[in-house]
């Protein structure tokens, strides 16, 4: 017993080999391989990207049938939302939250073990199907990744069940991982940091955790229904034996609504982190930041059917939806005009970082922009389900979320190894990265305008010019990512050392400690004042 | 927003180095109907109220990269708080967000009344065509996507109206106010004509409403815009405004082909006959899934070369056509298409392809298998 206790003592010590990672309870290495897993996923989720946008490079079918381009873009879409953007937040939060609260570890250290591993399963099911499929097994899920009833249930292939399975799995992965955030963060705060003095970045994991376990059972329920739908008799969605097709929608976006800030949230706490350090000025209006956080979370659950106006609301439903999700936009420009108002007569310098959370602020408000004019009932039964949808969503997924994880990459990359990543390559990254996204995304809007409806393999000629743009964008954004991974390579192996502050505005926990930081740090908990 | 942007657009163009030059289009169209024009005016206010915002955070954001930065302002100041500014960011998005809400429910308001409608087409989604029922008038057809299916595969050139062109379109008067109700008879669709500023889904169980009150005699183009399936894409609306005598003189020539058709239905056909008469309805109605060639599509739809229904009984097969296969892709065609149409596909698909049965199937035949 006591040469157990002994050995705890011993900071450095670690298991080696596969076990370091397969049995990890460290919340660095646990980071780590979310971070890895998200990565991977961001390059499969990308090529099937890549696929689709070839295949629209011209009207006609050249190289996707219409339902395997339908399997396309549903497994694209899953894999993103699922695969890259949930699970890289994921690590983020792994990696900083103990650092930036004084704490040694996660809370709940085996549960995060557990949490993690599930998901490699989680999409091993998902993508087994897209082989299956490539091997002429049946189709893969072709439904879209909202997957509405009963295209899914009665109509979906039999490889549904795969997708069933694989989303409660990772429903439930997200459930534990959102769990051991909020344990750690209440009980595991460096003496003297009470719930005003948490760095933002914590506040916003804190509220997306709790969106996280109101609405992971939600779409666990969504799923089990389908599945007792599919095999047991039941009719939930099935007009024909009593049911409700519209009901799923209800369902799935009641989910979804607050899914959309799930994704979003830990970015705002990422911009928050990075703008004060490069202004070298505290963050403009903390406290309605957070407040700000909190009613978004509180609005994203009486928003949901905005998604819904083409299905024959009641009037009066379309318009409190209209009414509620204006509101939005209240606490999100409060959000953006703190930035502005950080940045506002700082003293800027531009690091790679820096460059992302600019990138963020003015393209994720491009995103806000679309977003309010989609609120809008009369204009949204125009724009829905086109490709202004998809330049919206993009602009705020990827221009957002993806360019938040990119900087928080940059920002604490030194951090995590020690050493600086090669700053030329991270602005060439940067520059080729928002250059070509836009040239991906912009044209969209034009495309939606005009008529273009989403998810279709092939289109009427008018569409063509603005297509072509858009996939010569998304090669080049695609290619361009391997730039990133170089450079994290490059920065893991070696690099110059960076000091303990890293950056010279930076401010926080984390960064008292060394770079890179210790395998178990915050040992002996830090006094805040 | 036009003047400026069309020549950004073009410049776009340029580095795609495209050389054909369709019409594209950068802007939401006003359309033909109140309801489009109402769409279209919120959306611009709206806009250009996103275009003024954008303005003014941006230009504080690059004003503040270009003189804030450590090179021109190595002090930074020391603010983070400033009740009386984020008071004011509060408030006056409110009553900006409220100055939007104001129009924007009056324009809804007027396009969900339905009321005082002179009259209706029930439009049915089907995997992957519309069926148009002009309620009260004994008239009702389907309306197929004709682009052929060799400008899909590149074999062809692209017509001018590639993919968003029907056999039969629907007629609608002009100047009258004319009531949709749409539903589904197996997934979820979406019927949309931009024109018109109606896009509403259909759905199986449920009856949904829209209308459109058309000053001009034209043709306007839509498509479904609700995934539906393997051939979502596949699935335009053509609508045609007419005149109001137009209207009733196509509406006689509707009713003329249809006891036309009834009539031909008691005769007895020829191989020949049906099998020019089979091979046109086939592919129309089910070259979609089976493909042109009978080979369909692997994994997802069967082929019918020498398939065991195809080549075996003759009853099995009128069975299989008329009531469909329940929990696969094949739909109940019986209640689709009339005796002489049926009869002429299962007598193509017996004889076509090397398929050579020799066997006959008659109207009469279908007829008789409807009970």
């Amino acid at each position: 017993m006591n040469a157990v206790i002994e050995e705890h003592h011993d900071h450095d010590h670690k298991p080696t080999g596969i076990g370091r990672w397969l049995f990890s309870t460290n919340h660095k290495d646990i980071g780590t391989m979310y971070l890895w897993f998200a990565f991977i996923m961001f390059f499969v989720g990308g090529s099937l990207a890549l696929l689709i946008r070839a295949e629209l490079f011209l009207p006609g079918l050249q190289i996707a049938e219409p339902d395997f381009f339908n399997q396309l873009t549903t497994l694209h879409g899953l894999i993103m939302v699922f695969g890259v953007i949930m699970p890289a937040f994921v690590g983020l939060a792994n990696w900083q939250l103990p650092l930036m609260i004084g704490a040694p570890d996660m809370a709940l250290p085996r549960m995060n073990n557990w949490s993690f591993w599930l998901l490699p399963a989680a999409f091993g099911l998902l993508l087994a199907s897209l082989v299956m499929s490539l091997m002429g097994m049946g189709s893969a899920p072709n439904f879209g990744w909202t997957f509405y009833a009963p295209l899914s249930t009665t109509y979906g292939p039999s490889s549904t069940d795969f997708f069933i399975f694989s989303v409660h799995l990772m429903g439930i992965s997200s459930v534990m991982g959102a769990i051991n955030v909020i344990a750690t963060i209440m009980n595991m705060r460096a003496p003297g940091m009470n719930y005003m003095k948490m760095p933002i970045f914590v506040w916003t994991w804190f509220i997306t955790a709790y969106l996280l376990i109101a609405v992971m059972p939600v779409l666990a329920g969504a799923v089990t229904m389908m599945l007792t739908d599919r095999h047991f008799g039941t009719s939930f969605f099935d007009a024909a034996g009593g049911g409700d097709p519209v009901m799923f929608q209800h369902i799935f976006w009641f989910f979804g609504h607050p899914e959309v800030y799930i994704m979003i949230l830990p970015a705002f706490g990422i911009i928050s982190q990075i703008v004060p350090t490069f202004s070298r000025k505290p963050l403009f209006g903390y406290s309605s930041m957070v407040y700000a956080t909190a009613s978004i979370a509180f609005l994203s659950f009486i928003v949901w059917a905005h998604h819904m106006f083409t299905t024959g609301m009641p009037v009066a439903g379309e318009l409190f939806f209209m009414y509620s999700t204006m509101l939005i936009a209240v606490p999100t420009g409060v959000k953006v005009f703190n930035w502005v108002s950080t940045m506002w007569k700082g003293s800027l310098t531009f690091e790679t970082p820096m460059l992302f959370a600019i990138a963020f602020i003015f393209l994720f408000t491009m995103g806000g922009f679309t977003g309010l004019m989609l609120c809008i009932v009369p204009a949204d039964f125009q724009y829905h389900d086109t490709y202004f949808v998809v330049a919206h969503f993009h602009y705020v997924l990827v221009t957002g979320a993806a360019f938040s994880i990119m900087a928080a990459v940059y920002y604490w990359i030194p951090k995590w190894t020690g050493n600086m990543y090669d700053e030329k390559l991270g602005k060439l990254h940067f520059w080729l990265t928002v250059i070509s996204s836009n040239v991906l995304f912009f044209p969209m809007h034009f495309l939606g305008l005009a008529g273009m409806p989403r998810r279709i393999p092939d289109y009427a000629l008018q569409f063509t010019e603005f297509n072509q743009i858009a996939t010569v964008g998304a090669f080049v954004f695609g290619f361009s990512q391997l730039i990133f991974l170089y450079v994290v390579i490059k920065c893991v192996r070696g690099g110059k050392k960076a000091s303990s502050e890293v950056w010279e505005g930076a401010k926080g926990l984390e960064f008292d400690l060394p770079s890179p930081a210790p395998f178990h740090s915050h040992t002996t908990p830090p006094q805040v004042k | 927003m036009r003047a400026v942007s069309r020549p950004i657009g073009l410049a776009c163009l340029l580095l795609a180095s495209n050389p054909s030059f369709a019409d594209y289009q950068l802007n939401l169209e006003p359309g033909v109907t109140s309801f489009s024009q109402g769409a279209y005016n919120i959306h611009t206010i709206v806009m250009w109220i996103c275009v003024i915002i954008g303005i003014v955070v941006y230009g504080a954001m690059t004003y503040s990269i270009l003189k804030h930065r450590k090179t021109n302002h190595p002090n930074p100041a020391k603010f983070d708080d400033n009740t009386t500014i984020e008071i004011l960011w509060t408030v006056i998005p409110v009553l900006i967000l409220i100055a939007i809400a104001v129009p924007a429910t009056k324009v809804l308001l007027a396009m969900e009344d339905t009321s005082n409608s002179d009259m209706s087409i029930k439009v049915t989604g089907y995997q992957w065509k519309w069926h148009y029922d002009y309620i009260g008038e004994d008239v009702n057809f389907f309306s197929n996507m004709s682009t052929p299916m060799d400008q899909i595969k590149n074999k062809e050139a692209k017509g001018e109206n590639y993919l968003l062109e029907v056999d039969n379109h629907v007629v609608i008067p002009t100047n009258k106010k004319v009531r949709f109700l749409f539903t589904a008879n197996d997934v979820i669709h979406a019927w949309w004509v931009p024109a018109f500023g109606v896009k509403k889904d259909a759905i199986p169980g449920f009856i949904n409403e829209g209308w459109a009150e058309v000053a001009e005699p034209g043709i306007y183009r839509g498509q479904c815009a609700e995934l539906c399936g393997a051939n979502h894409g596949y699935m335009p609306i053509v609508v045609e405004a007419k005149s109001e005598q137009d209207y009733l003189a196509w509406l006689d020539e509707k009713k003329a082909a249809k006891a036309a058709a009834d009539a031909s239905a008691d005769k007895t056909w020829s191989m020949d006959e049906l099998m020019a008469q089979g091979e046109a309805a086939y592919n129309t109605n089910c070259s979609a899934c089976h493909m042109p060639t009978g080979e369909g599509l692997p994994g997802a739809f069967p082929g019918l070369i020498n398939s065991p229904v195809v080549m075996g009984d003759v009853a099995k097969h009128i069975e299989v056509v008329l009531d469909g296969v329940p929990g696969t892709g094949m739909q109940a065609f019986g209640p689709q298409l009339n005796d002489a149409d049926l009869a002429a596909i299962i007598t193509y698909e017996r004889n076509a392809w090397g398929n050579n049965t020799g066997d006959m199937v008659q109207p009469s035949d279908i007829k008789a298998a409807r009970k």
